[in-house]
Parts: C-alpha cells; structure tokens; sequence
C-alpha cells in the first residue's frame, strides 16, 4: 500500500482557524509541502501577515516571525541579511500586501531582495469582516461596497504581479489559482520554482495564488471556487510573469 | 483502474464540501447523520470500493483531512 495523500509535515498538528472552505488551508499546505520536497523546512524562515493569515506562525512547522501589517517584506529582509544561508519567505494577503503594504513589497523588488512572498489575493478583507480592497472586482459587493465597487470612485483592482513584473528586481513573478486539483497542483509548481529562485541566489521571487472568501462573498465554498473562475481569472490572467531562466 | 482508500480525520473535518465536488467518481458526501465536535457533519466516502486512488480530494482539503492510500 502507498501513500498517495496525506499531511504535510511542514504544517504543526494546530488545527487551522481558517473558516470552512477558506482555500488558505489548501495554500498552507502547498508552502509546506514545496518546503519539505526541497529539503529546505529546518533552514526556513517565515514571516506571517497582519490578516486572516495573521496566526500562520502557528501552523508552519518552522522558525516564524510575526510583522506589523504590511511589513513582513521589510522584517523578511532584516532576517534574511543576517541569515544570508536560510530560505526566509513572506506569507501576506491582499489587504496586507496591495494596500498598506505596497511600499514594502515594491521596493524588496527593487532591491532585488532574495525572498520569497506568497501573495493570497482574495480580492476582499477577510479577517476584518468583508470590506473593500484595493483587489476587489469593479462591482464586487462588500460592506464598503454595497452597491458593488464603483470605478469612477475607487478606480479598477490592483493587478500585483503584473505590476512587480515590471521591476528588474523581480525574478520570478507567476499567477496562480487553487480552485481545481489540477490548478493547485500548478500552483504548487510555481510556489516550488519561487523557493528555487532563492535558493539559487537569484533575487527576490512572488507567487500570486488567488484564493476565496466563502463567508464574505456570501458563497458555500463550491460557488465560491465558481465565481473565482468565472469573475477573478479573467481580470487576473494565471500565469508565468517572469522567470529567473530565459525562455522558460 | 488503481484502487484507493481514502480516510478522513472526522473531528478536524469543517463539511466545506470541496472534496465532494471534486471526487471524479462521486463517492463523498457529508455524513448527515453524525455532527463532530466542531459542529460539522463532517465528509465521508459512500462507496469505498470505487475509489481510484487519484488523490483529488485530498489535494483540494484545505484541512488536510484526508489521507489517501493506493492498494
């Protein structure tokens, strides 16, 4: 009998917080697992949010370190300049990141800072209870929106990767989605590759993985991965932004 | 065709439904009958015998509830 399937040891036996359906469980897992596959999860270093994700330091089964919100890039890059030898990321949400972070994220880019950010773009505030971000959809209802996101006033979503792309700094950008088996596993090969641009020295690595919000969209889970293919894919293309490696 | 067994750690289950959607051969459903200590009437597989071992499930968990075994 092999095992096909079963818990990483990269994530602690913490049950997770996270509501039912909330696709940052199945994001936990695939940093975790791409940590133990590389064989890097005892020189691992991570650096959790401010957000729904705030209390991640209690499920990764490695060294963790909380950030004030937004600057877990600039607390990544401290502790990856003193540990030059250890794989140091940053786990951050959309509000944490787009917003109040997005200084801290543009300029580790521009600095060419050798970590590696897994970017939750949930398009909403989760942990706050539902209110705008800057990646929520023009129309998208939120208690900030009710009457849905209006450009004219708050302007169109802030699209992370292609914009981080831009910057010469930024090795490897890739969108990602964890709405079918077959995008997780994907997903995880870019969270792999991202890991991989540190280990190799080669500068600062993003993967954006779009993820749901069943409870503040208002969805169960299964119409939630439905409206992420249906309304975030198409504004958010998936796919590869920049690679360390030419060509590929 | 492999075949699979497929277990579930019922107590830390939150009946998200996402495996049930996602299993090519339609063999989970929530056990309505039975609520865990969560409040959840947590998933289970109906029809063990057709399972094929592709893992969908589990890959997709967000609690990393399931394990999956090839026979």
């Amino acid at each position: 009998m092999t095992i096909v399937y079963e818990k990483s040891r990269g994530l602690t036996d913490v049950p997770f917080h996270y509501c039912p359906g909330c696709t940052h469980g199945v994001i936990h897992k695939l940093v975790a697992e791409s940590l133990v596959e590389l064989g890097v999860l005892g020189d691992a270093i991570g650096v959790a949010p401010v957000g729904c994700s705030v209390l991640a330091y209690n499920y990764f089964n490695c060294d963790m370190q909380e950030a004030a919100h937004g600057r877990a890039p600039a607390v990544a890059t401290g502790i990856k300049r003193v540990h030059p030898d250890k794989v140091v990321f940053s786990y951050q949400g959309d509000g944490d990141l787009a917003s109040i972070g997005t200084a801290e994220i543009v300029h580790a880019a521009h600095r060419g800072e050798k970590i590696t950010t897994i970017f939750v773009n949930n398009a909403i505030y989760g942990m706050t209870g539902g209110q705008m971000a800057p990646t929520t959809l023009v129309g998208q209802k939120t208690t900030t929106s009710p009457f849905g996101r209006d450009e004219a006033l708050s302007g169109k979503p802030i699209r992370i990767a292609e914009m981080l792309a831009t910057i010469d700094g930024a090795k490897f950008v890739e969108r990602v989605s964890v709405d079918t088996p077959a995008n997780i596993r994907k997903a995880k090969k870019a969270i792999k590759r991202a890991f991989e641009c540190q280990l190799k020295g080669e500068g600062f690595a993003i993967v954006e993985v779009l993820s749901s919000c069943p409870t503040n969209w208002g969805l169960t889970p299964p119409k939630a991965l439905d409206w992420l293919r249906d309304n975030m894919i198409p504004y958010y293309p998936l796919g590869n932004f920049r690679d360390f490696e030419e060509g590929k | 065709m492999a075949k699979g067994k497929v277990t579930f750690n019922e107590d830390a289950c939150k009946g998200c439904e996402l495996c049930v959607t996602v299993c090519p051969v339609k063999i989970i459903e929530l056990n309505k009958e039975k609520i865990n200590g969560k409040g959840y009437s947590p998933a289970h597989v109906i029809d063990q015998e057709k399972c094929i071992a592709c893992g969908s499930c589990a890959i997709m968990c967000p609690d990393s509830v399931i394990k999956v075994e090839r026979l």
